[in-house]
């Protein structure tokens, strides 16, 4: 991933996981490589990424939204979820979290669940607690790691921006046509 | 053949769960017991451990289909790690197809959910009073009876009640459909709804023992031995197998062998008539049309990372098949395709379909249904035993034909319903001479989608398959389609007997890990292979080591076919490829030779350190492998 992806602009970092339905085969490589990074052992119950199949031909992947407002934050009665300031992640302080489940409750996306042995929430936070060990020596800091395994390179981090950008450019591709025309006189 | 240095265990072993589960279906009695450290480090899983439990504890000479039979459930140590295509689970019987060694080996998401159930494997003995699945939820292991729920149903509404019961559509089931519950000799497991355990008949052993499914589910993570040097090295092959060495199986999928074979002359076409058809020359049946046409989403297995499976869709406007989904291969392009003479896509699908839903293996219907279109051709087989005409290229009536073999219904079902060798006693019996000579197997069991009238080398590799014609026991068939050896000639018979081998014995520990065949290539060598299960379950396997289990392992399923009766006639083609040769292409007007295939196949038996006389092992080859324990027990019971 490159430096200036992870720039905060106008003061906010609001990026979030991206999955591309059309690439994503289903293969839950994702799920298994976040419980491994953060715990070490690879329990796809323990994902802070989702898997969805519907029927076997539509696959897709889900993470936390990063809500800026969030849902899940407003309902913990522990007050033990938090919107990082830096990242618009929803850190898990887990001295307060006691897993009573309504941040599960309150996610509109669902991809919030419960740590099968601490009870814990589990919410992504880009892999900024995954563990040293498997930092890639060579990124030398943490990263996504869903992003750096997926096979077939279906998933992104993207702020909203870019998004908007890229959907724009599809809708005039396809009201338009070939725009090389226009560069004709 | 020299000894290989022992391989020492480690203090913990990982990957592996070490837990075996044996279930007495007469009694109902489920118990646990520890597969122990030596078990898992000499018989790897899968293949291994189906060899080693049906070598020791089935009783030679029974039944197949009686309570007698044992039905072996088992993995490796990597399933739900980020290994690629780990997912892997086989199943071990003693076949009813060949009356030998039966496995059969799926994916989907059965392996990795096992897994985390923390199993290993699972022995089933007897056979339950009455239909039963079987339940492995984490510690909770159970049987429920299901007559009156999904006994009767098929394979993709059996997956959908279970899921729908446990409200969870991550369970992974495995079970079998109407065929299998008929006992029907071809009967497949499937699961995913796209996988199949296909070949040997082991959904029939299943429904002998009034076993519907298997559903599993766990939330146990296993960890690994050395988790950053694995993490390491897994990214690494993930990368790989999204590289050149797997674009075969993830682009247009394994149906792109149908322009190359058919070039060969090696595409089965019309029961083996052909080795070629106009329709893949002319581009209509080919990959890319396949692809271009009706793949509308390529599907991977849990922590897979090449999506091979191809999912065809008819379109909603066709009149017959609207909306059909089927989950396509080159076997079933050749089976229900080629070698029918059948190029009307939409139809394939159906026939994929039924046999997947309605549970039999794909390859071993189209091959029998190949076999009642030629018959039929012939005279021997008519309108008024079907009911309906079959020639070759029918549509319609060739899925009325694969439904009714499927269930067992008609005359299609009375004759076919069993695969190809059954219907040539049948039809005999009833005095249609010679028919079957127009059954394409060998052993028992229908012939993969290689046409071998051009391929000496695998004439040989096919024929020596522990369990009938199959191509995944070696791969033989790539050393005549890359020209390794003169694939019309006979020479270098010790030579090509160790080509042979090599593959043989790294595939039998590919089949033991259990790893996908496609995967092979994104391994440096066979010592990546044995690092990473080093890296996984700490056990130091090196390159020879793991290459020494590989020969035990095949050494010994072959050990439990000669035990059943196996004789040297056995390791033999159908005799088509001897008398009729093709009219047209590469390997026009050849046919094998009987001296020159018995001169090759004494060549693989010498390299393996066998009898070249009966193909028996003999003592000092049994001792180098460690495998004293066989010496003095290869008696032929009888029973095959």
């Amino acid at each position: 991933m490159a430096r200036s992806s992870l720039k905060k602009r106008g003061g906010k970092m609001h990026q979030f996981i991206i999955i591309d339905p059309d690439l994503c085969t289903g293969c839950e490589t994702c799920e298994s490589v976040c419980s491994f990074v953060h715990d070490g052992e690879f329990n796809p119950i323990n994902t802070r990424i989702h898997r969805v199949r519907i029927e076997p031909v539509f696959n897709i992947a889900l993470a936390c939204q990063k809500c800026e407002d969030a849902p899940c934050v407003r309902s913990c009665p522990e007050k033990a979820l938090e919107n990082d300031p830096d990242t618009g992640s929803v850190m898990v302080d887990n001295d307060k979290c006691n897993g009573c489940a309504y941040c599960v409750r309150a996610c509109n996306f669902g991809v919030i669940n419960l740590h099968i042995d601490s009870q814990k929430a589990l919410i992504c936070d880009l892999c900024e607690s995954m563990k040293e060990d498997f930092i890639d020596p060579e990124v030398g800091r943490t990263e996504p790691q869903c992003i750096a395994v997926c096979p077939k390179e279906a998933i992104s981090l993207k702020n909203v921006e870019q998004i908007g950008e890229e959907t724009r450019m599809e809708a005039v591709k396809r009201l338009f046509g070939d725009v090389s025309k226009f560069g004709t006189k | 053949m020299s000894t290989a240095k022992k391989v020492t265990l480690p203090d913990e072993i990982k990957g592996y769960s070490q837990v075996r589960v044996d279930v007495d279906l007469t009694s109902g009695k489920i118990n646990k017991s520890t597969l122990s450290g030596e078990f898992c480090r000499d018989w790897i899983g899968g293949y291994g451990f189906g060899a080693k439990i049906l070598w020791d504890e089935l009783k030679p000479g029974i039944d197949p289909l009686g309570p007698e039979n044992i039905f072996v459930w088992a993995i490796g140590p990597f399933p739900t790690t980020i290994l690629p295509t780990s997912s892997k689970y086989g199943v071990f019987a003693k076949s009813p197809l060949t009356g030998m060694f039966g496995m059969a080996i799926s994916s989907g998401s059965v392996g990795a959910q096992a897994r985390r159930a923390g199993i290993n494997a699972i022995v089933v003995k007897g056979k339950a009073p009455e239909p039963v699945y079987m339940i492995i939820d984490d510690d909770d292991y159970y049987l429920e009876p299901c007559e009156k729920t999904v006994w009767g149903k098929g394979n993709f509404e059996t997956e959908e009640t279970l899921k729908d019961e446990f409200q969870d559509q991550r369970l992974a089931v495995m079970s079998i459909g109407k065929a299998g519950e008929r006992l029907s000799k071809m009967a497949c497991i499937t699961n995913d709804r796209n996988r199949q355990a296909g070949r040997t008949g082991m959904g029939a052993v299943m429904g002998s023992k009034n076993l519907k499914a298997i559903a599993f589910r766990g939330t146990k993570g296993p960890k690994v031995a050395y988790p950053a040097e694995f993490y390491k090295i897994a990214k690494k092959l993930i990368k790989i197998a999204n590289g050149p060495a797997t674009a075969k199986y993830r682009d247009l999928g394994t149906p792109a062998g149908l322009t190359s074979y058919n070039k060969l002359g090696m595409m089965p076409t019309m029961n083996y008539r052909e080795g070629t058809w106009e329709e893949i020359d002319k581009g209509t049946f080919s990959g890319d049309a396949l692809n271009e046409n009706w793949i509308v989403k390529k599907v991977a297995c849990s922590q897979c990372s090449i999506a091979c499976d191809h999912i065809a869709k008819v379109p909603k406007t066709h009149s017959e098949y609207p909306n059909l989904t089927a989950s396509i291969d080159v076997e079933m392009c050749y089976s229900f395709g080629t070698n029918t003479g059948c190029a009307d896509w939409p139809t394939i699908f159906k026939c994929v379909s039924l046999c997947d839903d309605l549970g039999i293996d794909a390859i071993s219907g189209g091959v029998t249904a190949s076999m009642a279109c030629e018959l039929y051709d012939l005279g021997l087989i008519t309108k008024k035993d079907l009911g309906y005409e079959l020639p070759f290229g029918s549509t319609t009536n060739l899925a009325r034909f694969t439904e009714e073999m499927i269930l067992g219904k008609g005359f299609a079902g009375e004759i076919f319903g069993d695969g190809c060798k059954q219907a040539g006693i049948r039809l005999e019996k009833m005095g249609r001479k010679n028919a079957g000579f127009y059954g394409m197997h060998i052993k028992g069991l229908e012939m993969p989608a290689f046409d071998i009238h051009g391929m000496t080398s695998f004439a040989v590799g096919v024929s020596v398959s522990v369990r009938g014609a199959c191509h995944l026991r070696n791969g033989a068939y790539g050393l005549d389609a890359k020209g390794k050896f003169d694939r019309f000639g006979y020479d270098k018979a010790l030579e090509r007997g160790k080509a042979i081998i090599a593959l043989e014995d790294i595939y039998a520990i590919i089949d033991s890990y259990v790893i996908c065949k496609f995967t092979r290539g994104i391994y440096e060598n066979d010592a990546e292979m044995a690092k990473v299960y080093e890296l996984v379950t700490g056990i130091p396997h090196t390159e020879e080591s793991i290459n020494k289990r590989g020969a035990a392992i095949l050494n010994l399923s072959k050990c439990f076919n000669i035990r059943e009766g196996w004789t040297r006639a056995d390791d033999h083609p159908p005799e088509k490829f001897f008398k009729e040769a093709h009219t047209k292409g590469p390997a026009k007007g050849v046919v094998l030779q009987e001296e020159g295939f018995q001169k090759l196949l004494s060549g693989y038996y010498e390299a393996r350190g066998w009898d070249t006389k009966t193909g028996i092992p003999t003592d000092e080859t049994l001792k180098s492998l460690g495998l004293d324990f066989v010496i003095g027990k290869l008696k032929p019971a009888g029973g095959k």
